[in-house]
C-alpha cells in the first residue's frame, strides 16, 4: 500500500485556534483524499474549521545536529528578549 | 398497527442494520484511513438509528426504549431495506451497498427536512450533514476504483450488478408510504426515483461503469419484514448479549 499511497502529513486549525496546528500523518493517493482520511481519521471530535495537507516528501526540516548553531546564540543574548517592558493587558496573546 | 410507527421503524433499522454491517469491518479495512472512516460512518448511522428508535418508541406509546427496539426485535420485525443487509462481501461490495444507500438515503433526508412532522425533520436535519459526507465518501471512491485497475474496474461491477436488484425496494411504495404522504410527514417513495437514477448514472459513468437496466426484475419485502437469510445472522450476532442475559446494562 505505502508505495502507492505517499505519506501526507495533516494540520488543523481547531475552532477557536489562531492558525493550523500539526495533527499527525496519513497515506493518500492523492490532496483530495488525504483531506477525507486527515478528517476521517483527526477530526471526529468537532476540533477543525480547517484541514491542511502536504505531501511529508515536500517538508525540509532543520537538523538536530544544528540546534546549537541555530538557536543557541539568542540565549545569550538577553536584550534579544523583550520582558523588561510591562505588556498591556491587550496583547497578552502576542 | 400505527403508520408513523412502522415507517419511523424503516427509517431507524435501515441506520441500525448497515452500521451492524460496517461495524463487521472494523480492525479488518484495507488501509488504516479507511478502517477509520468505515468505523465513523458506522458511529453516524448508529447515531441516526437512535434518533430514530427512540422516536419510534415515543410514538408507539408502549413504552419501548430504542434499546428494545434494536435488541428484542426477529427478523420479521425489522423494516430495514434489504440493501442494508447484504454480506459486507469485498471492500468493492461494501463500498457499492455504501454508495447505492448513501445516494439514496440523502435524497430521501432532503425530503424529510420539509416533513409535517416537526421531530421528524429535525432528525433529517441532523443526519443530513452526516450523509452528505457519507456520499462524498462514497461516490469518489466509487469513481477512483470503477475507474481504477482492471481488478477494481471488475469487482465494482460485479458488486454493481449484484446488489442493483436491491435498489428497487426504495422506491416501492405501499399503504404505510400512501398513508405518511397524505399527512405531509413524507414524499412519496416514487419522488426519489428519477432523480436518484439520474445521479447515480452519472456517477456510474465517471466511474466507466455500465448501469443495469432500470426495468430490472427487483428484489423486495423488506420494508414489510420479509428478509434474506443473512438477516437472522446478523441479529443473532447483534441481539446475543440480550439473548443470553437478559436485562443486563453496560
Amino acid at each position: 500500500m505505502s508505495k502507492e499511497w505517499p505519506l501526507w502529513e495533516g494540520f488543523i486549525r481547531s475552532q477557536h485556534g489562531l492558525a493550523h496546528k500539526h495533527v499527525g500523518s496519513l497515506h493518500a493517493p492523492d490532496a483530495e483524499m488525504a483531506i477525507n482520511n486527515a478528517r476521517d481519521v483527526y477530526t471526529r471530535r468537532n476540533e477543525g474549521v480547517g484541514i491542511w495537507v502536504v505531501r511529508a516528501s515536500e517538508i525540509a526540516s532543520s537538523s538536530p545536529g544544528d540546534k546549537t548553531a541555530l538557536f543557541e546564540p539568542s540565549n545569550s543574548k538577553v536584550y534579544r528578549h523583550p520582558t523588561f517592558f510591562p505588556m498591556p493587558e491587550e496583547v497578552k496573546n502576542l | 398497527m400505527d403508520d408513523k410507527f412502522e415507517y419511523l421503524l424503516r427509517l431507524g433499522d435501515n441506520a441500525l442494520v448497515l452500521s451492524q454491517r460496517l461495524t463487521e469491518w472494523v480492525g479488518k479495512g484495507p488501509a488504516l484511513e479507511e478502517d477509520m472512516a468505515l468505523a465513523n460512518t458506522a458511529l453516524d448511522l448508529i447515531g441516526q438509528a437512535r434518533l430514530w428508535l427512540a422516536y419510534a418508541g415515543e410514538v408507539e406509546g408502549l413504552g419501548r426504549t430504542e434499546d428494545q427496539l434494536a435488541f428484542l426485535r426477529d427478523a420479521h420485525q425489522f423494516r430495514n431495506v434489504l440493501l442494508v443487509e447484504r454480506p459486507n462481501g469485498s471492500y468493492a461490495d461494501t463500498l457499492m451497498r455504501q454508495y447505492l444507500f448513501d445516494s439514496w438515503h440523502l435524497l430521501l433526508l432532503d425530503a424529510l427536512t420539509r416533513s409535517a412532522d416537526g421531530q421528524i425533520a429535525a432528525i433529517a436535519e441532523k443526519a443530513r450533514k452526516e450523509v452528505t459526507y457519507h456520499l462524498r465518501r462514497s461516490a469518489d471512491l466509487v469513481m477512483r476504483l470503477g475507474d481504477g485497475t482492471a481488478e477494481s474496474h471488475r469487482r465494482l461491477q460485479d458488486a454493481l450488478d449484484e446488489l442493483w436488484m436491491y435498489t428497487g425496494e426504495l422506491f416501492e411504495g405501499d399503504d404505510v408510504d400512501a398513508v405518511l404522504q397524505a399527512q405531509g410527514v413524507a414524499d412519496s417513495a416514487a419522488t426519489l426515483r428519477e432523480p436518484w437514477l439520474a445521479q447515480v448514472g452519472r456517477t456510474l459513468t465517471t466511474a466507466t461503469l455500465t448501469m443495469p437496466s432500470s426495468q430490472a426484475w427487483m428484489q423486495k419485502g423488506g420494508k414489510q419484514g420479509r428478509h434474506t437469510e443473512q438477516m437472522g445472522f446478523l441479529l443473532a450476532e447483534m441481539q446475543f448479549l440480550q439473548r443470553a442475559y437478559p436485562g443486563q446494562q453496560w
